[in-house]
């Protein structure tokens, strides 16, 4: 079967796909914010491939036109970023000084952490992008030496905590101000923790996208400048 | 055809965005030029968000199918994961707690400042 697997051209797209339409089914049936389609279907490929002693560069041969948009949807954020810019404006300069202080705040603490654990530099650079979303953070870790496959791992962390714990943290530190929750959101669980910000309300929503966009490019210069700090 | 349109308007920012990459020794990754020169595009009204905007957002609607690969790869780096995932864990759910609480908190505090400034005029 592996033979088959090896040669497949279509197995690791089709698979991608089919697990996480597989996920949303069961997210709906279970009605909980704690499962994730996206690791459910993470989870399932590798059970998959593991059973069938399938190697991973046989699956990416497949699913590598599935990462493959992964950048140009990159881009795409600029479009959300454009059509919030009249909120960003008004609001500015409360938004902006947010999603820095928390872009630095998040380098800071991954610093000393890292080095009280003792951790290597490469294992401390891999986690500098954890909280970015993916797009930007892979290309952050991947520029700085990082190992990718675990900075990816480490951001879909961040974002199911960010997306499952967000609305009792920001109750539990009196985080009320619409604006304040989305920022709050966006900038320390990208997509996920937006998306959980679009169920709190419109504007949450909103700035929680914009911070997506606004706390990766941040990143990318904050990540370059602390990965010499350690 | 309009999807194809758009699509080649998006893949060529993004191939602009690689050019870049290439040629400026930045550690910014492609897709970033491209998201700053979409961006300039539509403020400058160069490109109208039309041209765009049906793809674009079914490429930002599929983005947490595009990741899984990329978790997938954790197979073969689990072993360079295992030794590390508890300061991993850690350090995710501590960083993660304080980035959206100082956040918050700045962002809320500075709001309310400069309502109560305009508040005074």
């Amino acid at each position: 079967m592996n033979d088959f697997f090896i040669t497949s051209l279509f197995f690791g797209g089709a698979s991608c796909l089919i697990t996480y339409q597989l996920g949303i089914y069961i997210q709906k049936k279970l009605k909980s914010k704690l499962f994730s389609p996206q690791v459910f279907s993470m989870a399932v490929i590798i059970l998959f491939l593991l059973l069938f002693d399938v190697e991973y560069e046989t699956f990416d041969a497949g699913a590598k036109y599935v990462s493959y948009l992964l950048t140009p949807a990159t881009v795409c954020l600029a479009l959300p970023l454009y059509e919030q810019f009249q909120i960003l404006k008004k609001n500015a300069l409360a938004i902006l000084a947010g999603i820095l202080s928390g872009t630095l705040i998040s380098a800071v603490t991954i610093l000393l952490l890292s080095m009280l654990f003792g951790l290597s530099h490469q294992e401390y650079v891999t986690l500098l992008p954890k909280s970015i979303t993916t797009a930007i953070g892979m290309g952050v870790s991947e520029e700085l030496g990082g190992i990718v496959s675990i900075t990816v791992a480490s951001i879909v962390i961040t974002g199911n905590l960010g997306n499952v714990i967000g609305p009792m943290v920001c109750k539990l530190f009196g985080i009320h101000e619409p604006i304040a929750k989305g920022i709050a959101m966006g900038t320390s669980s990208h997509v996920m923790g937006t998306s959980k910000a679009m169920e709190m309300g419109e504007a949450e929503g909103a700035l929680g996208s914009l911070s997506i966009a606004v706390a990766g490019l941040i990143t990318v210069i904050v990540a370059a400048v602390f990965a010499g700090l350690y | 055809m309009k999807y194809l349109k758009q699509l080649a308007i998006i893949l060529s920012i993004t191939l602009i965005g690689e050019i870049l990459h290439h040629l400026i020794p930045l550690p910014v990754p492609a897709g970033i030029y491209g998201l700053v020169l979409l961006f300039v595009a539509l403020m400058t009204g160069l490109l109208k968000p039309e041209a765009i905007r049906d793809t674009a957002k079914f490429l930002l609607e599929i983005m947490p199918i595009l990741f899984v690969p990329a978790g997938v790869g954790l197979l073969s780096t689990w072993p360079q994961l295992k030794p590390i995932l508890v300061p991993l864990l850690v350090i995710i759910v501590v960083s993660t707690i304080v980035v959206m609480v100082v956040s918050g908190r700045v962002t809320q505090l500075l709001l309310k400042l400069f309502r109560k400034e305009k508040g005074h005029e």
